[in-house]
């Protein structure tokens, strides 16, 4: 494969590979405790399983994306590649999507169900969690650019010559 | 142009006549159940609620009743939920028009990129929308003893049980969705081979 078609994804997976770690290590050290009245909150990533998911999914994304840029893209491996390209973007689409959902009722809470915002309590956690979900997001984006490559690159699809 | 699979093509004035392979007729009933899926998804969960009664203070002899209403609105990531599973259905069903009338139309190259990009477009859309729910789902059922959220669903339970019959429908759907875009990209690289033919030739998406 020539050098101009590999420098693209390779750039591309770079810049994924430091969305995804840069997003695991911000949710993973995210950490805050406040006293109100007689009760005690302390705020970390373990109490809600939508941010283990979340660091799960961005952790099992880095090692692969980092396993991915010492792989020259051989041809006899890129079907492979690009299933596990495809499946690797639908889960980061999913965590951040779970991920701010359950962010955004933990910022604006939600009035018919009784449950109250915790942010005002704990700001440092949520705005530690708002940079680990921003990083999650540019890290999906980057995911289905570099799905799209994988594809122009497997199956020679975006030629557009007469 | 001559395509591989088993679709015969011949080119007169104006209509192409094709007879289908199996594996178009295999995607073609894929894509009803993805559509059927998603739109049960879309239904049940847009029909979703519940009001209940409950008494919350006795003054005396004389109980005081509230009557509180579990509705889909009340939850953003519900409400996502409706219009992601909503978005897929239009498009599972444009895609079967197109699938059953194609013959009759013949469409330059460019649109042949279209159903598959659309397909991933939509597949990623109802992932998003089908996770989100869950996990809100997940967060009413059991709550969140940490921040002090109370689980709704032992009150409201059979809000929670429709929720989580259109969650599963959407999960199948989606799961169907993602065989048919990689089956529709697949299919792109046999109809093109290595270019793009900018001349009519016979869609089925």
């Amino acid at each position: 494969m020539s050098l101009s078609k590999r420098i693209p994804i390779f750039l591309l997976r770079l810049l994924a590979l430091g969305a995804t770690v840069s997003a695991t290590l911000v949710m993973i050290t995210s950490h805050d405790s406040a006293q109100l009245f007689n009760m005690k909150f302390e705020a970390k990533y373990t109490n809600s399983p939508t941010f283990k998911y979340f660091v799960l999914m961005n952790a099992i994304a880095s090692g692969y994306t980092l396993i991915l840029l010492f792989f020259s893209s051989k041809s006899s491996y890129g079907h492979l590649i690009l299933i596990l390209d495809l499946v690797m973007a639908l889960l980061l689409d999913s965590s951040i999507s779970a991920c701010l959902a359950i962010g955004q009722v933990g910022k604006n809470g939600n009035s018919h169900a009784g449950w109250l915002p915790i942010c005002g309590q704990v700001p440092k956690f949520c705005d530690h969690v708002t940079g680990a979900l921003v990083a999650g997001f540019v890290a999906a984006i980057v995911y289905f650019l570099i799905l799209l490559y994988s594809l122009h690159n497997v199956m020679n699809l975006f030629f557009l010559k007469t | 142009m001559a395509s591989e699979r088993g679709e015969k093509q011949e080119t007169c004035h104006g209509k192409v006549p094709l007879t289908r392979s199996k594996l178009d007729l295999v995607l073609l009933l894929l894509r009803l159940l993805a559509f059927l899926a998603t739109l049960s998804a879309m239904v049940v969960m847009a029909l979703n609620k519940q009001t209940k009664t409950i008494v919350v203070a006795t003054i005396g002899t004389v109980p005081i009743r509230a009557t509180l209403t579990a509705k889909f609105q009340h939850t953003p990531a519900f409400v996502f939920f409706v219009i992601a599973n909503g978005n897929a259905s239009l498009h599972n069903l444009l895609m079967l028009v197109v699938g059953f009338m194609g013959p009759k139309w013949n469409f330059k190259g460019l649109a042949h990129l279209a159903i598959p990009v659309l397909d991933l477009m939509n597949v990623a859309i109802v992932s998003g929308g089908a996770s989100a729910a869950a996990f809100m789902g997940q967060l009413g059922r059991d709550g969140n003893s940490h921040a002090r959220w109370n689980k709704i669903c032992d009150k409201f339970d059979s809000f929670c049980d429709q929720g989580g019959g259109a969650m599963i429908a959407s999960f199948v759907g989606l799961m169907l969705m993602t065989v048919i875009c990689s089956v529709s990209i697949i299919r792109l690289r046999n109809h093109n081979g290595n270019k793009i033919i900018l001349d009519s030739s016979v869609v089925v998406p």
